[in-house]
């Protein structure tokens, strides 16, 4: 039965070589790309400078409204509204980056949910009596409600001083502005500590190429944010484009009136983050990422320039939105179909990055880590 | 005629087929067992709030957590498959449960589980529990089987290689090594070969090899001179798709099914190494154990026999002359299967784009396929136009298999429809939707002027499939 040993070595053998195979980690050959050298340009250069910033201008806003607070004065306010849109400019260079701890306790949900429901939160702060860290409270939290609370509380900003003025220490008012510049702080500090104490590490290692692997995660969380959030919350969203009736209320920055600025920057930091750039630098040069990545496969299958195709389709979109009013809901208001172009270019991003990207990098696009043919 | 009549009445031992019965249940639990264990019936089956069916088995629906009990009764029936308790019964379950639960939603049709619903089909026919199983200690037991039996499965496994081969026969595969040239790069951090895998000399190697392998291994292991090393063959392939790609169970499977080609002393070994370990005797093999080396000790023998079969009598009785009808189905049956595959000839343009006869046909890691789907709802009351958010309705995976698949986006149309018309609005549904094919930069799908609410489903060719603006040539 000398055949049928050899049978079951060989098949003793297969299994050895699944188990290994599966546990293995090598460096990667040089002449390869080296999706590990793009992971740790992606953490190293783009997300933890992101966040450290992030979390630094968070703690100029709390300082703010620590000083309004306590003396309100139309100057502390104004000194208030640069510091809110500050951090807010900084939160749309990394609100892509929903992986890790910020996934885990859904930062985007607590940060920057609008329309911010204005007759809820101005029941809660009359209640006094509330948790932040419910559900339900999504939406009367973040930089929507701060925003409403400094800009659109009262019609003038001298009523607004008035309101925080007009009461002693305790005033309801003052409390929950506190609360909420301090939850956004310890938000984004959490998630900032995480970067710092491991999970950098988890994330730059888990370098291979399967549905968990942090290339294929943050790709489609890039993509997700791109979709759900640049393209269909900030233009289409309040442009109707899926209701087919306008809702210019449903703008970001609706009170500040600084949407175009918000869009702006979360735009630029898409296209940085594409061609491996941090929006802050002032490099020419890209960066590991998936510009160099696409150009790599390219290589190989001879096929299109895919990353020069998203990169002119990003200067088109940008060319359409710079053309806008910086305040979309008056944009809306006098001239729909500029919105709605813009959202056609941006659309068209939608397509390269979600069909043509993902096929030649061979990026899954669904989360379930089902089976293959 | 009576040639074919002699082949009819042929007998071979029964082992062969009684280590595939066994290995085919233990492979089945384990794959139910593991699809649990993911999550997988809760994401697939509990989770979406539509389902795509097949066209006439809209009727086929998961059962909600009776989709739990299912499942439950395909892992049962499979592992009495394994062990041949009431064969005939657990094996008709075990192919109506895990049918079924294929039907359900047409999102996660793999060709695996084709093959599993269309070899549990055939095992229905088959004397599988004749030997070595719970059902032959009871009486009944047959050393023999008609030679047939053992035959059809591997015409089955025959038919699935063959035609897995005759479909890479086309230009991409072989000529712009697509989709390999996709898959294969990414994979540079596998051990030793990973510093290969972007060379493309390497990438024409695995496409020209791998349709050179689909296409003769079943020769090669029907031929005894070069079994042993097609099986070696068997074992290289399918280990490499398993570290190459997700592909689960399947390979394992292949690999045990493809011992049923070797002889029978090889599977009544395979027998005795499992009496062993399991302690459990029958009395063909232990009747056998003295011919053989390493026979299993008496004492030991004699014990287990107390144990387990403490007053069966022997009957080996001559399996009776096959039954006509059972051949008669066996015929159809694999008539259909060698003209299923064709059946794309009937439809014009690109199988590939198209994909019309593109399911059940063997058809396995043939295309690199994504697509996007922005569908646009018209109110006909007030004219208003608007657009689906696709999350609204489908799961991710839904998403992305309905966005290139023009069935699946006729389905989608009239859900939107209908749910639309739940609200008492009457709706034209359109689709603006681009696909991209094997590395190709996508390019638009589906005419997005066809309201896809007035079109029927039906076998017919989609006409408002906009044409492929390239040519695959080949089979």
């Amino acid at each position: 039965m000398k055949k049928t040993y050899v049978i079951f070595k060989l098949i003793a053998l297969a299994g050895m070589i699944l188990i290994g195979c599966s546990e293995d980690e090598n460096g990667p050959a040089t002449d390869n790309f080296d999706r590990k050298a793009m992971l740790e340009n992606w953490a190293d250069h783009i997300i933890v400078p992101g966040y450290e910033s992030y979390v630094s201008s968070l703690g100029e806003l709390n300082a703010k409204a620590e000083t309004f607070t306590t003396t309100p004065t139309l100057e502390n306010l104004t000194s208030l509204k640069g510091a809110w849109l500050n951090s807010n400019l900084a939160w749309q260079k990394v609100a892509m980056f929903e992986i890790g701890k910020a996934e885990a306790i859904t930062l985007i949900n607590f940060t920057n949910i609008y329309p911010t429901n204005t007759e809820d939160l101005l029941k809660t702060i009359e209640s006094g009596d509330y948790d932040l860290t419910s559900i339900s409270k999504q939406d009367e939290q973040g930089f929507p409600a701060i925003e409403y609370l400094i800009y659109g509380v009262r019609d003038t900003d001298q009523a607004i001083v008035d309101l925080y003025a007009q009461e002693m220490v305790n005033h309801p008012y003052k409390i929950f502005l506190l609360d909420l510049t301090n939850r956004l702080e310890t938000l984004a500090q959490s998630v900032l500590d995480d970067w710092k104490n491991g999970y950098r590490d988890t994330f730059v290692n888990n370098s291979g190429s399967e549905a968990t692997s942090s290339v294929n995660k943050l790709v489609n969380d890039y993509i997700f944010y791109y979709e759900k959030h640049l393209r269909a919350g900030k233009i289409g969203i309040p442009a109707g484009v899926f209701t087919g009736t306008v809702a210019p209320e449903k703008v970001e920055g609706y009170y500040s009136g600084k949407s175009k600025e918000l869009f702006m920057a979360g735009l630029d930091a898409m296209s940085a983050f594409f061609n491996g750039k941090s929006p802050d630098s002032n490099l020419a040069v890209e960066g590991e990422g998936l510009k160099t990545y696409l150009d790599f496969v390219q290589g190989i299958n001879e096929g299109e320039d895919i990353g020069e195709l998203i990169n002119a389709q990003f200067d088109l979109a940008k060319t359409k939105a710079e053309a806008l009013n910086d305040d979309f809901a008056q944009q809306i208001e006098s001239d729909n179909m500029l919105m709605l172009e813009a959202y056609d270019e941006l659309q068209k991003n939608v397509i390269n990055m979600k069909v043509d990207m993902l096929q030649a990098l061979n990026i899954r696009v669904d989360y379930v880590d089902a089976d293959g043919d | 005629m009576t040639s074919i009549q002699t082949y009819i009445n042929q007998t071979t031992k029964a082992a062969p087929l009684a280590v595939f019965r066994i290995f085919f249940g233990l492979m089945m639990f384990i794959s139910i067992i593991r699809f649990w264990a993911n999550g997988w019936i809760e994401k697939l089956y509990i989770e979406p709030t539509f389902f795509f069916s097949y066209y006439g088995f809209e009727w086929v629906k998961p059962l909600g957590d009776f989709t739990y009990v299912l499942f439950t009764l395909c892992g049962i029936s499979a592992l009495a498959v394994a062990v041949g308790f009431r064969y005939r019964i657990a094996i008709v379950i075990f192919f109506l449960s895990f049918t079924y639960i294929e039907l359900m939603d047409k999102t996660t049709y793999l060709n695996h589980y084709y093959f599993v619903s269309v070899l549990s089909f055939l095992m229905i026919f088959l004397p599988a529990e004749k030997y070595f199983s719970w059902d032959a200690k009871k009486g009944g037991a047959s050393e023999l089987v008609p030679k047939w039996s053992i035959d059809s499965v591997k015409l089955l496994l025959g038919i699935v290689y063959f035609y897995a081969g005759l479909a890479k026969l086309n230009s991409d595969w072989l000529f712009r090594a697509m989709p390999l040239k996709i898959w294969l790069p990414g994979r540079y951090d596998i051990p030793i070969l990973g510093d290969f895998l972007h060379q493309e000399w390497v990438i024409y190697a695995f496409s020209w090899g791998g349709a050179l392998y689909d296409l003769t291994i079943p020769f090669l292991l029907l031929w005894k001179r070069s079994r042993l090393f097609a099986f070696v063959l068997v074992v290289v392939f399918h280990v490499l798709t398993r570290v190459l790609f997700p592909i689960g169970m399947f390979p394992y499977i292949m690999i045990v099914s493809a011992l049923i080609f070797f002889d029978a002393s090889v599977h009544e070994w395979i027998i005795r190494k499992i009496s062993v370990v399991f302690n459990v005797i029958s009395h063909l093999t232990s009747r056998q154990a003295g011919q053989v080396r390493n026979p299993i000790p008496l004492e030991k023998h004699y014990q287990s026999q107390e144990r387990f079969l403490p007053s069966v009598e022997m009957t080996v009785e001559k399996e009776k002359e096959s039954p006509k009808w059972k051949l008669t189905i066996l015929a159809i049956f694999f008539t259909i299967q060698l003209l299923l595959p064709w059946r794309y000839l009937m439809y014009p343009g690109e199988l590939f784009w198209t994909e019309e006869g593109f399911r059940f046909s063997w058809r396995v890691m043939l295309m690199e396929k994504a697509g996007y789907a922005n569908f646009k709802i018209v109110d006909r009351t007030n004219n208003e136009t608007f657009y689906i958010d696709n999350s609204d309705f489908l799961t991710s995976f839904q998403e992305k298999q309905m966005s290139f698949q023009p069935d699946f986006i006729l389905d989608y149309a009239h859900y939107l429809r209908d749910h639309f018309a739940a609200q008492g609005k009457e709706v034209e549904v359109y689709v603006e939707s681009y696909v991209a094919l094997n590395g190709r930069r996508s390019q638009p799908y589906i005419d997005p002027s066809v309201d896809l609410a007035n079109q029927k489903k039906s076998f017919k060719h989609k006409n408002w499939i906009l044409p492929f603006k390239d040519e695959i040539k080949g089979i």
